[in-house]
């Protein structure tokens, strides 16, 4: 029986705040389709929709605490790790009141409060990252996770046979999350792996692992918490592989030549929001009323969040040369609050 | 007291774990093995594997484990063998390292510090002998290092890790066994400003790291001709201290710059070009250059040595450009 259908009633609360978290992500990259298509955000577009399970189940299991690495595809992440849709998509229309200053985009999204280490373009770059973070948090003795999302393409990559190796070696607190959406860009995992067994390459490094259901957030957010569990009290690190799927393109650019129509609305029946939905609703745990409430709550946030967007402003391009180098200090401390220019600014002429 | 290039690094990063409990030494064959170059020879006994922490053959794994342990708030020492070898760390020092911070809008910064050797002159062949920092110095975000003395073998440590940026610093290979006197209260040293380490009238020699003792010799064989050359160090490849290029070169009316990277796309094609861009009227001589020849660095003595930078050859451009002119 999977945990979509054993949920029980004492559960559903959790059940809708994930079936929210799914739709937050879904609503808010619908409008980024919207804008893009309206030229009003640019740049390359990667939208997750249709593996909104992935993130919300995963995310849902960590603490303020824990760290995460993403990717490009990475609005979900950012938004369910705590970055308001707000500064999400002022960073997406270039304006100073983005979770960047307008200097990252859609790809590179970070948030130091959070602890989202981004946003990560380069496929299997952010892997090497997610090992130091935790590898910071061995040696400094502090029981903190740093879980890592990457996708399927990113196995083919060295760094992700290096992260793997140094984090089992090192026994570091890694949750690893690959995002199986079997299509790295438009290739296909069979064209692109000798062994596409994912779990398997992971077992290769020693590291416990397992293959979940990427639509079934609840299954998802299960495996997660237990791997979470084992990774926190040092059992070293641990690999999901989520089998999901992208229901949209692989960015604005791309025209999809590479997968039958129909592959995608067999997919597309796997929705992990209308089949959450369908569940709760079948159990009589959510009414109509609330449903729609819900719905209105999800609109009302995104609205808002556009609004703000729309309402941001231009940084001075007199600042064009800031946070090459870090700035110093006014008046102690470190990290932000700095006014004065980049140390390199003099040679910049 | 006498020390050597070697003992001065091994020195540097002694102190430097001693003194901040955030920082590590990490890369391949820095602990059990004692260094390949024998820097951080016992350091491992003195300081624990925690400490001084091998790592596998893996740099883009290691140096972006290094990229994260900063960003997690330590302050780690990533030795990389060779810069050859940091080709393969290259996606992580140029799509993190030194971009984080400004990606992340000022957020993240990355306090890593990453040591490496560079240079030829040892019959090491091509795979080990190039000299690529003045690539790195192209990237904006890195500071980049080239400690050519005892006393900044032994300080820009220090000084570089309390930079809130990543910084590479890029050992010669030919220094480790250099030998002089170094002061006994020997400590951290400025990493902005090029130095004048010999102060001259009638022409400007400009250089760095492996090339400077070939440049002070040849300095020493010109006073010998009647020509007084200032020798500056430039220490620091980025940012490029271009003020202390300039004041020389404004006084002396002629510059020759020596690298030993390739001429093309050089350190020194940037050096030539800003003294012809603010100091072009200053000029007496068009500015000379000496770099390595435009081939990958060859195994026998013979064809290494015609490829590097000379005496003789720092000898001849001087010569040149203080005929020339004026």
């Amino acid at each position: 029986m999977s945990p979509l259908q054993s949920q029980s009633v004492s559960e559903a609360g959790n059940a809708r705040h994930l079936l929210q978290q799914m739709l937050r992500v879904r609503r808010l990259e619908e409008k980024c389709v919207e804008l893009y298509s309206a030229a009003k955000i640019r740049g390359f577009l990667h939208v997750y929709i249709g593996e909104e399970a992935v993130a919300a189940g995963v995310i849902e299991t960590l603490t303020a605490e824990d760290a995460v690495v993403a990717t490009y595809r990475e609005h979900g992440h950012a938004l369910l790790r705590g970055v308001s849709a707000s500064a999400i998509l002022a960073e997406m229309y270039g304006h100073a009141e983005g979770c960047c200053r307008g200097r990252g985009g859609s790809m590179h999204l970070f948030d130091a409060a959070t602890r989202f280490y981004g946003g990560n373009a380069i496929v299997a770059g952010g892997l090497p990252l997610a090992v130091g973070l935790a590898l910071a948090d061995r040696l400094a003795g502090r029981r903190r996770v740093t879980a890592c999302f990457f996708g399927e393409g990113a196995v083919a990559e060295g760094e992700f046979h290096e992260s793997l190796n140094l984090a089992a070696l090192w026994q570091l607190p890694v949750l690893f999350c690959c995002e199986n959406n079997l299509y790295a860009m438009g290739t296909a995992l069979v064209r692109s792996e000798s062994q596409t067994d994912l779990a398997l390459k992971a077992a290769g490094y020693e590291i416990p692992a397992w293959s979940v259901d990427g639509m079934d957030v609840l299954a998802v957010e299960e495996a997660s918490r237990r791997a979470v569990d084992a990774v926190r009290s040092g059992g070293g690190p641990h690999f999901l592989e989520l089998r999901t799927y992208r229901f949209r393109a692989h960015s604005m650019f791309d025209p999809e030549l590479y997968r039958e129509k129909a592959e995608v609305a067999r997919w597309m029946e796997r929705d992990p929001i209308r089949l959450l939905q369908a569940t709760l609703e079948a159990a009589g745990q959510l009414p109509e009323e609330e449903w729609a409430a819900l719905q209105a709550e999800v609109d009302a946030e995104i609205t808002a969040a556009v609004g703000f967007a729309e309402a941001g402003t231009l940084e001075p391009v007199e600042d064009l040369t800031r946070f090459v180098t870090s700035e110093p200090a006014i008046s102690g401390g470190s990290g932000q609050g700095r006014d004065s220019k980049s140390r390199e600014s003099r040679v910049a002429g | 007291m006498k020390t050597t290039y070697r003992e001065a690094v091994r020195a540097a990063l002694r102190d430097a774990i001693q003194r901040d409990s955030r920082v590590f030494l990490m890369g391949e064959d820095v602990g059990r093995y004692g260094g390949s170059f024998a820097v951080s020879l016992g350091l491992l006994e003195e300081f624990g594997p925690d400490r001084i922490r091998d790592t596998p053959l893996s740099e883009s794994g290691f140096v972006g484990a290094g990229i994260g342990a900063a960003l997690g708030g330590l302050r780690p020492i990533v030795e990389v063998m060779t810069v050859n070898f940091s080709l393969l760390a290259l996606d992580q020092i140029v799509n993190n390292a030194a971009t984080l911070l400004h990606m992340s809008g000022g957020q993240f910064n990355v306090p890593l510090v990453i040591r490496m050797t560079t240079g030829a002159g040892r019959q090491l062949g091509a795979q080990h002998s190039h000299s690529l920092e003045g690539w790195y110095a192209h990237i904006p975000g890195l500071r980049i290092l080239t400690p050519a003395t005892l006393a900044d073998a032994r300080g820009m440590l220090w000084t570089a890790l309390e930079d809130p940026d990543p910084v590479l610093i890029f050992e010669h290979g030919s220094l480790y066994n250099v030998a002089g006197e170094l002061a006994d209260d020997a400590g951290p040293v400025g990493i902005d400003e090029a130095a004048v380490l010999r102060p001259g009238e009638d022409i400007t020699l400009i250089t760095y790291g492996g090339t400077l003792p070939a440049v002070l010799d040849a300095a020493e064989q010109l006073a010998g001709e009647g020509i007084d050359a200032e020798v500056i160090d430039l220490r620091v490849l980025r940012p490029l201290d271009d003020r202390t290029i300039l004041r020389s070169v404004g006084r002396t009316h002629r510059a020759v710059v020596v690298d030993e990277g390739w001429r093309s796309g050089s350190i020194s094609a940037e050096i030539a070009a800003r003294i012809s861009e603010h100091a072009f009227f200053d000029l007496d001589a068009p500015v000379e250059r000496v770099c390595s020849a435009e081939v990958p660095v060859p195994y026998a003595k013979h064809m290494e040595l015609a490829a590097l930078p000379s005496v003789e050859r720092v000898v001849a451009a001087s010569r040149r450009a203080a005929g020339s002119g004026g």
